[in-house]
């Protein structure tokens, strides 16, 4: 089994920081925010790690740090301290090490990034296959009828008529608008792809088609997933190995089965009594 | 008005030319690189071709001949009060509207027809010097994508034109690639003249006095319109419902820019060089024969 | 002498609730072993941690104490209560198989891909585990034309005998049974033992749950006996 993602340390603090905050935030304290300098801890020292196929849920309460996690994986923000390495290939990437284009460079390449807001991750000024033109054209695609059968077989293979391809994400529902995201996200088929709450705020029929559709492609394209939810529905249906954090932290980490059945921190002991 | 008056060889101090031709230096180093310079105050507003103007003040010396097209023509306003300015700011240099004789032009919109010499420099007028303003309006972000030679966004244009229009529908200003990184806006010459930047033996310099940028096609550079492998680049083909090449009116040549008026007398449409030396030329050549 | 590929020594499980602020004994020092091409039965009254035992060595469950060592196919020697996360699941993919009391399957799936997925994330072609699925199945009487819709909606016997057909596809090395014929009518009981004992003469071992006292004298080569833990303690009062 190939390892594709080693985080090791990764902390963000939003605000100044000082030597207290670590001590004094967290589960333990109750809080995020150091009463100290008020620097927000959104995450600290997380340490874990991805393998080729598997996909690894992050579950979490609003403000645990959980979306923090993967935005500074994706590049969208900045760590405080740690390191992440990347490993692709032949290729090892420090990430956190790179300068600012070899890291929209890699973002580009070799991730996909599905966000809960697909204004996020969709350009709404052009069309559903012009999005997926924008990521294969950054990758150095040249050819239109290429683009053009790319951005058909995504669409289709995401559940998008095709026929709909040249309108406005604007004139699409929230789950369609998802599937042309996911495929924004894959058309460069990325080995390593984050999902932030993709399927939050969707009815639920639609978010069960959205999920057996991530299933499905994970199955099909063996991508590396890190999946951010607050949703234990989701982890169960797609997650091999959870990830509990609160203020910042991770409290508990295990096999998602185990994690269920078999909850160990008072806080997922709860979480699992309360879900539905 | 003279250099008597006290107006310094010209109009601008020679502090502001040489600034102006380091700017230029650095451009030609970094081809299809917009640099910025301190645009100066000119006595016209901003917008007339200042950004021309004050490199063709600090490029142009005694015993110079320049010439100054506006859109082609050396008659037009904008090219006339252009070309006195010059002539009355910089006493001892020439002026004339031949493209053999001038060793210095300044274009609004064209590039003549000729193809120009490696002895000759070409100013053009610039409106807006960015390529990527159309996609992207925050210029942080620009000059990111600029750097990193990401063009995937104006590309995307592209694609959204063939997909709405079944064409690129880009008549002038189109965005083209120097030297395989930087893409810049050749100002709004048409498609027909963006062919000539490449492998072009003149020095081609871009002035955007508003924007205060500075950008140069360095002679002999790759020149390359952006476009898609299987939809080539196309230049405008005059042909008429017959598909054939209409001829100017008034040479009669096929092979040159035309130019569509309206016949005032009788209303009918009619195609002429836009280039009017290229079109003097073409008849003078007719006369001998 | 053959040696186990399993072996528990001292296994222990208690749950700790924080809520109530309880611990809730459930497996207490457990010793087992089990062999290839042998079953092992866990017998005890209900509550006797019987299933913990089950849940501990596939890690659903976190072994509160003791060992469990699994021998790998190659050969290696892996205490499933510390082991690294990947290589459980590495394990479960390859070699441990668990079939629970009930099905869980992921919703809108077709029975035969429900059956047929063990052999798939083996890294078999599709093709060769779905006819591998309808042969499970039509051991197991399942009708066909149930074949293709989700078992969300089949009875409580129908979902088992799926459960039992995908457990026993893979051909684990070791497969984990939680009374896995309690709601079969006698006719399919039989077929399930018939399959038990296939996979037995393959060379499988087996460690295996079964309501039904006569099941364990038909299967069991060995028989381990669990009695219920002592009462329910404060968390407060244990240290």
């Amino acid at each position: 089994m190939k390892k594709v993602l080693e985080v090791d340390g990764l902390s963000k603090i939003y605000g100044k920081g000082c030597s207290q905050c670590a001590q004094l935030t967290g589960p333990d304290c109750d809080t995020n925010i150091c009463p100290q300098c008020g620097s927000v801890v959104a995450a600290h020292d997380l340490s874990f790690d991805l393998y080729e196929g598997e996909i690894l849920g992050i579950i979490g309460e609003s403000g645990s740090g959980k979306s923090t996690a993967v935005k500074t994986l994706y590049f969208d923000e900045e760590p405080t301290a740690g390191s992440a390495t990347f490993y692709d290939g032949q290729t090892k990437h420090d990430l956190f090490e790179l300068n600012k284009a070899q890291q929209r460079h890699l973002a580009n390449h070799r991730f996909g990034m599905v966000y809960q807001n697909p204004h996020l991750g969709l350009n709404f000024g052009i069309s559903a296959g012009g999005n997926i033109a924008e990521r294969l054209l950054m990758s150095g695609e040249r050819s239109y009828s290429t683009i053009r059968a790319r951005a058909t077989a995504l669409l289709t293979r995401t559940e998008v008529l095709p026929e709909r391809m040249d309108e406005l994400p604007k004139n699409f529902s929230g789950g369609m608008q998802q599937r042309v995201q996911i495929a924004k996200a894959l058309a460069i088929e990325p080995p390593l792809l984050f999902l932030d709450e993709v399927t939050t705020g969707l009815d639920l029929s639609v978010q069960a088609s959205i999920l057996d559709l991530i299933l499905e492609i994970q199955q099909e394209l063996k991508t590396s997933m890190v999946v951010v939810t607050h949703d234990l529905g989701v982890i169960r249906l797609l997650a091999g190995r959870t990830m509990v954090m609160k203020y910042g932290r991770i409290i508990e980490s295990g096999l998602t089965d185990q994690i269920l059945e078999d909850p160990q921190h008072a806080y997922t002991q709860r979480l699992v009594a309360s879900s539905l | 008005m003279s250099a008597s008056v006290g107006y310094n060889f010209g109009f601008m101090d020679e502090y502001a030319k040489k600034e102006i031709r380091r700017t230029v230096l650095k451009a030609v180093a970094i081809p299809g690189y917009q640099v910025p310079y301190s645009s100066r105050e000119m006595p016209m507003g901003r917008g007339f071709g200042t950004g021309g103007l004050q490199l063709t003040l600090s490029l142009i010396g005694v015993g110079d001949n320049l010439k100054v097209i506006d859109q082609g023509s050396d008659d037009s306003v904008n090219a006339v009060n252009l070309r006195s300015f010059i002539e009355m700011t910089c006493p001892g240099i020439d002026t004339t509207t031949s493209v053999d004789e001038a060793n210095l032009i300044q274009s609004r919109h064209r590039i003549p027809e000729k193809p120009l010499r490696d002895d000759q420099v070409i100013v053009m007028q610039v409106p807006y010097p960015d390529p990527l303003v159309i996609v992207e309006p925050s210029e942080d972000r620009r000059k990111i994508q600029h750097g990193e030679g990401n063009y995937s966004k104006l590309l995307v244009k592209l694609y959204e034109d063939i997909v709405q229009f079944d064409e690129i529908t880009i008549s002038h200003r189109y965005p083209t690639c120097i030297n395989n990184h930087y893409v810049l806006d050749p100002s709004p010459i048409p498609r027909w003249d963006v062919p000539k930047m490449h492998q072009s033996r003149a020095l081609i310099l871009f002035g955007a006095g508003r924007e205060k940028k500075i950008y140069a096609v360095p002679p002999y550079s790759k020149a390359e319109p952006l476009v898609f492998d299987d939809v080539p680049f196309r230049i405008e083909d005059f042909r008429d419902e017959h598909s054939v090449r209409r001829p100017c009116a008034r040479c009669g040549c096929t092979s040159s820019f035309l130019d569509e008026f309206i016949d005032s007398e009788n209303g009918e449409k009619v195609y002429q060089c836009s280039d009017s030396d290229w079109c003097d030329e073409q008849l003078a050549q007719q006369g001998e024969c | 002498m053959q040696k186990p590929i399993l072996k528990l020594e001292g296994f222990s499980k208690h749950f700790l609730l924080h809520e109530q602020d309880k611990v809730i004994p459930s497996s207490h020092g457990v010793n087992l072993e089990a062999y290839a091409g042998k079953l092992t039965a866990l017998i005890g009254p209900t509550g006797a941690g019987k299933s913990s035992v089950l849940n501990g060595v596939y890690r659903t469950y976190l072994p509160s104490s003791g060992s469990i060592l699994y021998k790998t196919k190659d050969e290696r020697c892996v205490d499933l209560a510390t082991a690294d996360e990947h290589q459980i699941l590495d394990l479960r993919r390859h070699e441990i198989g668990f079939v629970t009391q009930f099905l869980r399957f992921l919703p809108r799936q077709a029975t035969q891909d429900v059956v047929a997925q063990p052999l798939c994330r083996k890294g078999v072609s599709y093709e060769v585990a779905l006819s591998r699925s309808q042969e499970m199945l039509a051991a197991m009487n399942i009708p066909e034309r149930l074949w293709s819709v989700s078992p969300a909606t089949f009875s409580g016997g129908e979902k088992q005998r799926v459960n039992l057909a995908r457990g026993l596809i893979a051909k684990p090395r070791l497969l984990l049974l939680d009374e896995p014929t309690a709601s079969l009518d006698p006719k399919t009981t039989d077929a399930v033992v018939e399959l038990i004992k296939d996979l037995k003469a393959e060379g499988s071992a087996l460690v295996a749950i079964f309501h039904d006292p006569s099941l364990v004298e038909r299967m069991a080569d060995d028989v381990v006996a669990l009695t219920p833990p002592q009462q329910i303690e404060k968390k407060s009062e244990k240290i």
